[in-house]
């Protein structure tokens, strides 16, 4: 399989402050890759050199095969992205809008009006060409932006916290169509602040201050960062007891989660029945304590710094 | 009167019936939140939240409906209720070419606070934010958690009893999420009220008690354990086979309610006792079902696919 984007020590600096510190990464043609990371990470700084918008300081990166800082006008021509701030048209129709998009990459006549007919079936959009777009739900109109954004046939789509706020059904009708799209061997670079849009990623890269601090599948990275043994208590009257177990050995993590608890644990250190009977005495209630799984956030957390690290890492 | 009662709820919807225009905003939307309690409203974009927020801040005319805080009409309740309620709104007004500090000496003589006052508070919401080390920054120079930090800390300079929030947590990464979340958690612990209101459905879990709101109307309130052990479907990810045709297979099963994408495999919700059906579907095409634990994005799907049913 090809590779659709290759960062090679990519660096960006702005005066003495370095936004992007030596990223190298590969994502492989049709892959759907999640890119996180805090706000100030560096995440944007490297979309933008990405798509040509900015030149590196310093390393290199290919994006379908055209070098991003001696040739950024390809880039941007074999590339498409749709943000969710990304500015549709609304006062114009869905065709119209369609139409403007195509004009700026190039399309016209018979091809545009062919090409607009295809990204309409191929997004289940047929129908709404004469809507207003600002009328839309916002899961449609954010199908409209992705339509906009791969009218050219971009092998490389960037999508920019592509589905925060919309509604779960058409959440998940969005998503079945990237996967589609990645099928057809789109590849498909994402960023998101959150989690469980991550989830739907194959792999997923990590960035904090500037470096990339994680690469690997979802479940690789709960596996090397979260080596801690996840534990869920509920019961009542947990988020006063929950000091009687912070700071203990073995404790890594008491975090309230709902009425409930989130605990980490040294694996083997801490069986639910030792962590049952301090809560009890502690003065909780209807104490049950059950084995959980680690998230995304967990992850993140630790992978940011915010948490405390891994002590091998990965 | 009753000798024995059942406490009001500190905040509670009934009924609330809002139109715009043509937009039918809140459609008898109830629901209730109670003393010293983490609630959450979560639900998608046009679900309702804000209006129903609003409502219950005083700041909208129903055109049906009741909204009480600490049981008065909050339009009605004047200077007294207005004191003992905190709003952070989606778009609040820092004044961004004002400092950390500045912001919240402004707001602490809106609130007519006591020099003495003002500074002890202003020194402990520095601290339990952590904005300590930019005090002196200003609000335009902030990261967005920090800029919605700050805001919260202006909404708690009155020491409210209810504090409501509305999105707090949306276009903000993780870190300051979880920042976000341990301070309510602290402010509950506390004695306060919070009612929060989300589109994120992964948050609903974070709560207390939630209220599941679809369509200006309330679709299933409780706490997040008990509404997950009530889902009627079952979650499972799919493992294996060429993945165009177990899509294909799986698109024309009824059993199968909803399907996403999880990194390379499938996740699917499968009706409670349909299994065995998809299992056979799927087998044949080299994959397997490996049961998953089903989250309020599944909770929410299986609820809209029974009501449109």
């Amino acid at each position: 399989m090809s590779t659709a984007i290759r960062a090679v020590e990519l660096t960006r600096r702005f005066g003495d402050f370095t936004a992007v510190n030596r990223v190298s990464f590969e994502v492989e043609e049709g892959e759907v890759f999640g890119y996180l990371g805090a706000n100030g990470a560096g995440k944007s700084t490297t979309i933008r050199m990405l798509c040509g918008l900015l030149a590196p300081s310093s390393g290199e990166a290919t994006v379908a095969g055209h070098d991003v800082g001696a040739h950024p006008a390809s880039v941007k021509s074999s590339i498409g992205y749709m943000s969710q701030k990304f500015s549709l048209y609304l006062d114009l129709p869905v065709g119209e809008n369609l139409e403007f998009f195509g004009g700026a990459y190039g399309l016209s006549g018979r091809e545009l009006r062919a090409r607009i007919g295809e990204v309409l079936d191929r997004l289940e959009l047929r129908g709404l060409e004469r809507s207003p777009t600002g009328a839309l739900p916002g899961g449609l109109r954010q199908r409209v932006a992705l339509a906009g954004a791969i009218l050219h046939r971009p092998r490389v789509v960037f999508l920019d916290e592509p589905t925060a706020g919309v509604d779960p059904v058409a959440r998940r009708h969005f998503w079945r169509l990237i996967r589609e799209m990645s099928g057809e061997g789109t590849t498909v670079f994402v960023t998101t602040h959150y989690l469980d849009e991550a989830e739907y990623c194959r792999r997923i890269g990590l960035m904090a201050d500037g470096r990339l601090v994680a690469l690997d599948t979802p479940a690789a990275l709960k596996r090397a960062w979260v080596p801690e043994q996840v534990l869920v208590a509920h019961g009542r009257g947990l988020l006063g007891a929950a000091a009687a177990l912070a700071g203990r050995p073995g404790v890594v993590a008491v975090e309230p989660f709902g009425a409930g608890l989130h605990l980490r644990v040294a694996p083997g250190r801490w069986e639910p029945a030792a962590v049952e009977a301090v809560l009890r005495e502690a003065g909780a209630a209807e104490v049950a304590v059950e084995t959980g799984e680690a998230t995304l956030e967990d992850v993140f957390l630790a992978a940011s710094g915010a948490a405390p690290a891994p002590e091998e890492g990965p | 009167m009753g000798a024995v009662a059942e406490p009001a709820p500190v905040l509670e919807a009934r009924g609330l019936r809002k139109r715009f225009g043509e937009v039918e905003a809140l459609r008898g939307l109830s629901f209730g939140a109670r003393e010293g309690e983490l609630y959450g409203l979560v639900g998608p974009d046009g679900a309702g939240k804000t209006t129903a927020i609003r409502a219950l801040a005083g700041l909208l005319v129903l055109d049906g409906g009741e909204a009480r805080v600490l049981g008065a009409d909050p339009r009605r309740g004047g200077a007294a209720l207005r004191e003992s309620l905190g709003l952070m709104p989606q778009q609040y007004s820092l004044y961004r070419d004002l400092s950390v500090a500045e912001n919240l000496r402004f707001f602490s003589r809106l609130y007519c606070l006591p020099r003495a006052v003002a500074a002890e508070r202003t020194a402990r919401l520095l601290h339990l934010t952590r904005l300590e080390r930019f005090a002196d920054r200003r609000a335009d120079q902030l990261s967005g958690g920090m800029y919605k930090k700050l805001a919260l800390a202006c909404a708690l300079l009155h020491q409210p009893r209810v504090l409501m929030l509305d999105e707090p947590t949306n276009g903000v990464d993780p870190v300051s999420r979880r920042e976000l979340w341990a301070l309510l958690h602290e402010f509950v612990q506390g004695g306060m009220t919070v009612l929060i209101s989300t589109p994120y459905m992964d948050e609903a879990e974070r709560c207390a008690r939630v209220g599941l709101v679809h369509g200006g109307r309330l679709l299933l309130e409780g706490t997040p354990r008990a509404l997950l052990q009530g889902f009627e479907d079952e979650a499972f990810e799919v493992v294996g086979g060429a993945r165009d045709a177990v899509d294909a297979a799986l698109s024309r099963l009824p059993e199968v309610r909803a399907a996403s994408p999880a990194g390379a495999r499938l996740r699917i919700d499968v009706v409670r006792g349909g299994r065995d059906r998809v299992e056979a579907a799927v087998a044949p095409l080299g994959a397997a079902l490996v049961p998953a634990q089903p989250g309020f994005e599944d909770l929410f799907l299986s609820r809209i696919g029974r009501e449109s049913a």
